[in-house]
């Protein structure tokens, strides 16, 4: 198997884009994506489309098609990949399974949805169709009102607390604001949004326990990654090349009905774990990472499965301000899902440009980890029933 | 959004009656039902209705429905611990959000879930309510 290195990264800003189609937005992140690497003559062997909601939302199927045709990239194979808020992550997945096999040299790979031009109801319709269709759906379940439930629980039973989630909202909101690609550049405050009496006005109940200041907005966006075998990166393009040390998926129970015990993010610790013992690398060697906070509950769960912190810690590690910009493991530098919004295709896609930007110590000194060489990021489908994590690794 | 009478139909046994299925070789109950065991794999195909009384396990109550709830917000969802041994989620019924707890007994009680436009008929099923019956 060869090494897989991403040497071209883009990404349109995040929010409500009423100017573009989907289309569009793929072809626009693509273009930077082909733009930040200067391939030259050199072919797209394979794009890998992320997508999860085109047929539901712009009512258009073979989106992969449409998408090498618009950027004459034809002849090159061109596959869609649905698998939820995941399908950033399942997409890219493929491409370096594609590259590492020997099958393509050169892969392109764009994740994007247009979740803005419907209804807030209809896009909370859309995203609930991931739920059982048998036994979740039809009761009014929602992926906040799941959410909610595993809230409840992780309070319960493993020491979380409001204000570890007011921290994280806080937290990610901050570091949306220094990013120009972010949703939500909105700073918000302590005294804002929980401590004053205004704040039950100001962030009021969406899923409770979970507010509003705890859920990630609806957008519009589109990120891509460009591809090839490392021991090709040095001849293609003069960017640093960053690795795909390794990766790892696994799948959950369909509903959390089903889990024995629903506070365990079981699909988030293989994933995380397959994805170390393929880089050789552990926890504690992150310099940086991407989570999927579609609820700041999320961002404290997953920081304790994939191992930065024991089960019960990730809320006090949160409030000490472990995972903030500068601290000990800087967690969604980005502004995460939470600011700078959740297209779901898009999602998995932005989170490994993000960290691509980080390993190349390419971004604005106000955000660049320092020396960053190690990055991991976790994209979870459903409400955690397939989930994929990254370990990407600045070349040497 | 989209909600079909043949579906409707198709799921009446869950829905009405809370029928699953038990495991002819490790006598585990299935919700909802599969055919396929999920503690051991093999085919399970015989029909058991459940008794529709448990408990509370976790539960959320929603403000931000999803087209076709809007009306009936805000609503709250549970997972509720069946007596038989599978979690089933359904909204809850006849009960104010403040006043639920994890632990409180349940039981099903057929009602209207939802009114929906495409085909025009009213979809009854499960939810539970704070238990009554002794
Ligand atoms: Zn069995």
């Amino acid at each position: 198997m060869r090494d897989v290195a991403i040497i071209g990264v883009g990404m349109i800003p995040f929010g409500r884009r009423d100017q573009d189609s989907l289309i569009d937005m793929l072809a626009y992140a693509s273009m930077k994506a082909l733009d930040d690497a200067h391939l030259g003559d050199k072919a797209v062997d394979a794009v890998y489309v992320a997508n999860m909601g085109g047929g539901i939302l712009q009512h258009q199927t073979g989106i992969a098609s449409a998408l090498v045709d618009r950027l004459s990239l034809l002849p090159a194979a061109a596959d869609l990949v649905e698998n939820g808020p995941a399908s950033g992550a399942s997409a890219i997945k493929n491409g370096v399974q594609a590259i590492a096999s020997g099958y393509s040299d050169v892969v392109l790979v764009a994740g994007g949805e247009k979740m803005r031009e419907v209804t807030g109801w209809r896009a909370t319709d859309f995203v609930a169709t991931l739920t059982h269709p048998e036994s979740e759906y039809p009761y009014g379940i929602t992926l906040p009102g799941m959410a909610g439930m595993f809230t409840r629980l992780y309070m319960e039973q493993h020491g979380l607390t409001a204000e570890a989630l007011v921290a994280v909202a806080i937290k990610n909101q901050e570091m949306g604001a220094l990013n120009p690609y972010a949703h939500v550049e909105m700073m918000i405050t302590k005294e804002g949004i929980f401590d004053s009496p205004h704040s039950v006005v100001n962030n009021p109940l969406v899923a409770d326990p979970l507010r509003l200041y705890d859920a990630c907005p609806v957008s519009d966006g589109a990120a891509a990654v460009l591809m090839c075998p490392l021991e090709m990166a040095r001849e293609l393009t003069e960017k640093q090349p960053v690795v795909v040390a390794g990766f790892g998926q696994a799948t959950d129970t369909h509903t959390l009905q089903e889990r024995d015990d629903p506070t365990d993010l079981k699909a988030v610790r293989l994933a995380a774990q397959q994805a170390f013992d393929r880089a050789k690398l552990k926890p504690s060697d992150v310099d940086v990472a991407e989570l999927h906070d579609a609820f700041t509950v999320l961002e404290i769960a997953e920081s304790e499965h994939v191992g930065f912190f024991g089960k019960g810690e990730g809320s006090k590690a949160a409030l000490a301000g472990l995972t903030r910009f500068g601290g000990k493991i800087p967690i969604n530098v980005s502004g995460g899902l939470k600011a700078r919004g959740h297209p779901v295709g898009a999602t998995g896609v932005a989170q490994v440009v993000e960290i691509t930007w980080q390993l190349r110590h390419e971004l604005p000194k106000e955000r660049q980890v320092k020396n960053a060489k190690v990055g991991l990021t976790v994209n979870f489908g459903g409400f955690g029933n397939n989930v994929l994590a990254f370990v990407l690794r600045r070349a040497s | 959004m989209e909600a079909k009478v043949a579906n409707d139909w198709r799921l009446r046994g869950q829905r009405y009656r809370l029928e699953g299925e038990v495991c002819g070789h490790c006598g585990v109950a299935i919700f909802p039902p599969r055919d396929i065991c999920p503690e051991c794999g093999k085919p399970a195909k015989t029909p058991a209705p459940l008794s529709g009384r448990g408990e509370v396990y976790t539960f959320s109550t929603v403000y931000n429905a999803p087209e076709g709830f809007e009306p009936y917000t805000p609503y709250t969802v549970a997972l509720v611990k069946l007596e038989e041994g599978p979690v089933v989620t359904a909204q809850l019924t006849d009960v104010a959000p403040k006043d639920v707890q994890i632990g409180m007994p349940v039981e099903m009680v057929t009602r209207r879930l939802r009114t929906h436009g495409e085909e025009g008929t009213i979809v009854y099923g499960y939810k539970f309510r704070p238990r009554v019956r002794v």
